[in-house]
């Protein structure tokens, strides 16, 4: 019966525990704790259905993330990216409600330079500028007899009202509607190219498109091959298709 | 009510790059050390090869930073201006957790030239006070190239770092810097390989007559064995530096050079997830008695310890000063007071450089957070600066580190910012455009209407008032960055760009543009404890048991990456503590 | 905690011990003899007694009380600390050595054979005579420890007696006089002290030695103790003795680092030994014969293999490079390490599912870890980068099966 085992004691002068316990103060000597274990994974995103997005809403920025990057014959637009989805979860996570940042008060604007100072978190902007553009798009529609909402235009008129916001002369009620333009590009434009596991960039669509190699790790053979097409199919955290066996 | 622990010999304050050389030092001299350290342990083994390369994770969400919930500051421009908080980062980034901005920086480790130290008294002979704007406050440091030199070493040579050395012994040898101070010896590796963009930049340099050389870099161009017996990786140039930390133990930090040796030794001790919310005063002012610090419970518990090494990143340092009340607070209308003067940042600015599609390949994301190519004929007085009406530079180079594409989408002026025109002209520009980032790297110097003090309005998660940034561009700053941009613009034209796109730094400062980490001052260093806050030593003027580390100390920022100084000065200061301190505690300098 | 004695400093004097060791008649424990207790704290390392007796979570020092897990059920070790009522301090040196080379307990009794006395059977009077001197002089701890927590029928160690009958050899060590002094001095350091096959040496089901398989590896509790035979595809041929030394001595050489039980082996046993005995279980260890056929890997257009390799591309090659040779002293050499292709498997998908860190000692104390990739990558991409790895570089060792990952794992997760 001599097949006794070391049990895995896990080291750091106390049971230094991390992952749910990865906040709680330790105190740390003789050994460097071994944290592998409870290493923080990346929460990936499964992108069947919507967590955040009224139906309603849901048509609303699947066209707009289509217009804010259009499909073409060589790459997805937005929202075959999975830009939408991208918006989604972000809004109905630590994002949209702001989690980590400063939302102390009190409230009040700055200068530009002073970044955002608003009291609403992007999860509430979001809600407010959608419904805001529906409401523009349908009182101002003077094709149709009843106003259409936003997804229902053609991309002419949706890339028109589009760029009234942006410009300005497109104001949206309850909300800066300049600043919330630049926020949007900028969400529909990281969901695009962020790693898939986030519900954006499918297939790694975004990353073929500029030939970015995604989430390689190891150059040393291509440093000095100057001027060379790099040959390597892309690959995401989460892998990519060749990783799995195929007889 | 705190509860008190056992006397320690030393409490330091953060555990990041000076913090851990502190701790080595002193714990080698038989101390018995705790470090008491507001965020996280961190290892390599948490970021590993499958998903450290996460760019909306920690570059776009900035998840290895400090969350402004848990502190953060005010910001305003002018004097005359209602600061508001920094709700989320974007001019600096600070750090948070074991290895502080060591866990995640770039690794550039470069020197200060010698006319850096002694800046004043080197400006004023060659240009004479009229030259110098009447309210730039700029100081000597108290303590010469020459002193910090066998320091500098000692970090370069715990690092690996990766060079090619200029100036040996006075002797300047091809291929380094010609500028730069001479050095002992070269540099302990190589420097690392050059990818296309950054070879092509230097030899547009070299058409123009400049002397271009290899970035110092802390990321190893081979595997190295530091003289603690800690072993590095090489590099693999994945382009996940700066923001990321580092998989496979080839970025010098914290963890891959000091704590593997330091917390195995019985006399030193970490406490993580522990905020230092005071420096303890005895009821003269004038002597530390130890810190107060919060736990993840709230709770809060008392560290006595003979001797206080503040190592937190520069404005928690001033912050921490002005809560504990040490040194008095600097009022800018009466220029009376040391603590948050001469606070600067540094002068950042970039030119992108558009090539003809179907000549270039770059693969940007092929670099490392080191890589590139400098020049450094305009950083410091190391042109004459009397035709230009300025004083301050900065190198510059293709120091590209990354082609992450949330970040890298280069497009050429007038271009729209959404829509089928912007994803083609993305399309068509990702791989044949050079975009250095921090391409030059600009000093700033110090101004009376430039400081940190603490905010009559916001306050943190404890009540406590939140430090406050005053800062704007000078017209210096502004036309030394001019100056600076239009001579790395025509680097570029010499390298065969097609179309050439010039972003100036122009003022206000903006708080929601990154430029570097690189805050300095608010408690600085010099001869005359008028002006400073801290004697040549790092040593408190008021309380003689406190050493004041990092950036904090430094009365003005020269044009280069503050690190490798900021290492110097923590070696320095620490081997003064152990040479003469604590052989006889008290004042090391009388005034 | 260990006692805070000083730092073993005596290499001339433990020279000398050794030397008396072989010769002179056995002298009795004397708690004064300090050249004798320094060298019973060397050989305490040796056989790395703390590795049971010595609970980090509870009580101190060799006070016992630290569950170990057998295949039967937990056996929980003594108390030997010097307090009379809890620990031996009224043992006689007779008893210490009944228990210590025979499983003797004071009342007669049969210890089980996780206290591994059919290895310290090995030892000389001398030696066990040394460590009980130094156990002597350890801080008493009281500690009421109940060693037998099996179940029925384990817990009648009257059973054992016809364990010892199969498995029990009363016959002393005697050094092999056609062998040089080294090689002897390395012998009885592996068999008797260091009891390296109650690890490295296949069990019968009984969970005794396969005394014809010595030393070929054996699987306990989710790792593979790695062949240390001299076989150069399975065992330790590719070593060199300063291989073999370093390794023992600082936790990592060329090719490999030390991790997972064999961590604690370094830290608390090996590290401390002098590298004149490291040498001569490295020339012992070297001493036997190559004796495995060179068997075909796998083909790359084996689906597995393919599947393998992209991963490993993608994924390993950032740390143990792309022709898997890693960076000596930091990140070990698949290419170069036979223990990757062991007859079994169960160590490389341990450390595949849930990383592990190499052991940080004074000559080496980087620690290097490897990440955990089970929460990442499935069972089926498991089994193809272990079979990739098991069949590249000069490696022939099968598929891995997709089963067995799921099994470790679903055993992991208990």
């Amino acid at each position: 019966m001599t097949g006794f085992s070391r049990r895995e004691l896990l080291s750091g002068a106390a049971a230094l525990v991390l992952g749910e316990k990865l906040v709680a103060a330790e105190v740390i000597g003789g050994k460097l704790p071994f944290p592998a274990g409870s290493a923080p994974l990346p929460g990936a995103v499964n992108p069947a259905g919507w967590r955040f997005f009224t139906p309603a809403e849901v048509a609303s920025i699947e066209a707009i993330v289509d217009r804010i990057i259009p499909p073409d014959p060589q790459t997805p637009g937005g929202k075959e990216a999975g830009c939408a989805t991208f918006i989604d979860r972000q809004l109905a996570g630590g994002y949209g409600h702001r989690q980590g940042l400063y939302i102390l008060g009190p409230f009040q604007d700055g200068n530009k330079q002073q970044g955002p100072q608003s009291e609403q978190d992007p999860a509430q902007q979001y809600r407010a500028a959608l419904a805001a553009i529906d409401q523009h798009s349908r009182s101002h529609d003077t094709a149709a007899k009843t106003g259409r909402a936003f997804a229902e235009l053609n991309s002419e008129e949706q890339d028109a009202i589009l760029k009234g916001i942006e410009e300005g002369s497109v104001e949206l009620e309850g909300l800066d509607g300049k600043k919330f333009f630049e926020n949007l590009i900028t969400d529909v434009q990281q969901g695009f190219f962020a790693d898939p596991l986030y519900g954006g960039n499918r297939n790694m669509c975004a990353w073929k498109m500029i030939g970015f190699p995604g989430a390689r790790y190891d150059y040393r053979d291509w440093v000095s091959r100057h001027n060379e097409p790099y040959p390597h199919p892309p690959v995401s955290i989460q892998g990519r298709p060749e990783w799995n066996p195929k007889s | 009510m705190a509860q008190k622990l056992p006397h320690m010999d030393v409490a330091i304050v953060g555990l990041g790059w000076t913090g851990s050389i502190l701790a080595q030092e002193l714990t080698d001299a038989g101390l018995n050390v705790v470090a008491v350290e507001r965020g996280p342990w961190r290892d390599t083994a948490q970021f590993p090869p499958n998903y450290a390369q996460d760019e909306l994770r920690y570059r776009i969400r900035h998840e290895l930073f400090l969350r402004p919930e848990q502190m953060t500051f005010t910001f305003r421009n002018k004097m005359d201006e209602t600061a508001l908080p920094i709700r989320t980062w974007g001019a600096f980034m600070p750090p948070n957790g074991v290895g502080g901005g060591g866990m995640h920086w770039n690794a550039e480790t470069w020197r200060f030239l010698p006319s850096d130290f002694v800046l004043r008294t080197h400006l004023l002979k060659r240009y004479g006070a009229k030259f110098l704007p009447a309210d730039m406050t700029i100081q000597d440091w108290g303590v010469t190239y020459e002193e910090l030199e066998p320091h500098y070493d000692r970090f370069e040579y715990l690092c690996g770092t990766c060079g090619t050395a200029g100036n040996v012994q006075g002797k300047i040898q091809d291929g380094g810097n010609p500028f730069e101070g001479p050095r002992s010896r070269p540099y302990p590796n190589p420097p690392q390989e050059q990818p296309f963009a950054h070879t092509l930049f230097a030899e547009g340099a070299r058409k123009l007559g400049y002397k271009p050389f290899p970035q110092p870099s802390g990321n190893m161009s081979r595997p190295y064995t530091n003289p603690l017996g800690v072993r590095l990786g090489p590099c693999t140039y994945c382009g996940f530096c700066e923001w990321f930390a580092c998989a496979n133990y080839s970025k010098a930090s914290p963890q891959t050079t000091i704590l593997p040796v330091l917390v195995r030794k019985p006399n030193f001790r970490a406490r993580d997830n522990s905020e230092v919310t005071r420096i303890n005063l005895d009821p003269t002012g004038t002597r530390a008695t130890g810190v107060t610090f919060v736990d993840t419970e709230g709770k809060e518990w008392e560290q006595p310890a003979d001797l206080v090494i503040l190592s937190a990143y520069t404005i928690f340092n001033v912050q921490l000063l002005l809560h504990s009340g040490i040194g008095t607070p600097y009022d800018p209308r009466s220029n009376q007071g040391v603590i948050g003067r001469n606070l600067t940042h540094q002068t950042i600015s970039d030119v992108i450089g558009f090539f003809d599609k179907a000549k270039y390949r770059f693969n940007p994301f092929i670099a490392s957070g080191s890589i590139g190519m400098c020049i450094d004929e305009f950083n410091g007085d190391n042109f004459d600066h009397g035709p230009h009406g300025f004083v301050g530079g900065g190198y510059m180079g293709n120091v590209q580190t990354n082609g992450r594409p949330i970040e890298t989408t280069p497009v050429p002026p007038g271009t729209p910012k959404w829509g089928a025109k912007w994803k083609q002209a993305v399309r068509d520009n990702y791989q044949c455009t050079i975009k250095p980032g921090t391409g030059v790297h600009g000093s700033m110097y110090s101004y009376r209407d430039v400081y940190m003090d603490l905010d009559p309005t916001y306050r943190d998660r404890f009540g406590r008032r939140l430090a406050r940034m005053t800062i704007d561009f000078h017209d210096n700053e502004l036309k030394q960055n001019a100056f600076l941009t239009d001579r790395f613009a025509e680097i570029f034209k010499a390298m065969g760009a097609q179309q050439i796109q010039k972003e100036y730094r122009k003022g206000p400062y903006d708080i929601t543009k990154y430029q570097t980490t690189h805050l300095c001052g608010g408690a600085i260093m010099g001869d005359n404890p008028r002006t400073s806050a801290l004697n040549r030593y790092l040593q408190s003027w008021d309380v003689p048991n406190l050493f004041v580390m990092g950036a904090t100390a430094f009365p003005q920022n020269a044009g280069y990456n503050p690190t490798g100084t900021v290492a110097a000065l923590a070696y320095w200061s620490a081997d003064a503590i152990r040479k003469l301190y604590l052989k006889n505690p008290g004042p090391l300098v009388h005034a | 905690m260990r006692s805070a004695c000083v730092s073993l400093k005596c290499a001339t004097c433990a020279a000398v011990l050794v030397a008396l060791a072989w010769s002179s008649p056995a002298p009795a424990a004397d708690e004064q003899d300090f050249a004798q207790i320094e060298y019973g704290r060397y050989l305490v390392a040796a056989a790395d007694c703390a590795a049971c007796h010595t609970d980090p979570a509870h009580a101190g020092a060799f006070a016992g009380g630290r569950p170990i897990q057998t295949p039967f059920g937990v056996v929980a070790a003594s108390n030997i600390t010097p307090d009379k009522e809890t620990g031996i301090g009224s043992w006689t040196d007779a008893e210490f050595e009944a228990a210590v080379c025979e499983g003797k307990r004071r009342d007669g009794s049969h210890l089980y054979p996780a206290m591994p006395y059919p290895y310290y059977r090995k030892m000389t009077h001398a030696d066990v005579l040394a460590i009980r001197a130094y156990l002597q002089t350890v801080p008493p701890v009281h500690n009421q420890v109940e060693s037998n927590r099996l179940p029925f029928p384990f817990s009648i160690r009257a059973a054992v007696g016809l364990w010892n009958a199969m498995y029990f050899s009363d016959e002393p060590w005697k050094p092999d006089p056609g062998r040089p002094a080294e090689w002897n001095r390395g012998a009885y350091l592996v068999q008797g002290p260091g009891h390296c096959a109650a690890c490295h040496t296949p069990k019968t089901i009984l969970g005794g030695d396969h005394r014809d398989r010595a030393y070929q590896g054996y699987s306990l509790q989710g790792w593979f103790a790695p062949d240390i035979t001299d076989d150069k595809a399975l065992g330790l041929g590719q070593w060199s003795q300063s291989d073999i030394v370093a390794y023992l001595k600082g936790g990592h050489n060329r090719i490999a680092a030390a991790s997972g039980p064999m961590a604690e082996v370094v830290a608390d046993g090996s590290s401390h030994l002098q590298e004149s005995d490291l040498r001569a279980i490295a020339t012992y260890l070297k001493s036997g014969q190559s004796r495995s056929e060179v068997t075909r890997p796998l083909a790359t257009d084996n689906p597995a293999m393919k599947a393998g390799a992209a991963i490993y591309e993608d994924v390993c090659s950032a740390c143990h490079q792309l022709d898997g040779t890693g960076v000596p002293y930091l990140i070990p050499d698949l290419a170069g390490a036979s223990s990757v292709s062991s007859r079994e498997p169960t160590s490389i998908i341990r450390v595949l599912l849930h990383g592990t860190q190499s052991v940080a000692t004074p000559t080496e104390p980087t620690g290097a870890s490897m990440p955990a990739f089970g929460p990442q990558l499935t069972d089926v991409q498991i089994a193809a980068v272990a079979t990739f790895i098991r069949n590249s570089w000069g490696h022939a060792a099968g598929p891995v099966a997709e089963s067995d990952v799921h099994k470790a794992r679903k055993d992991s997760q208990g």
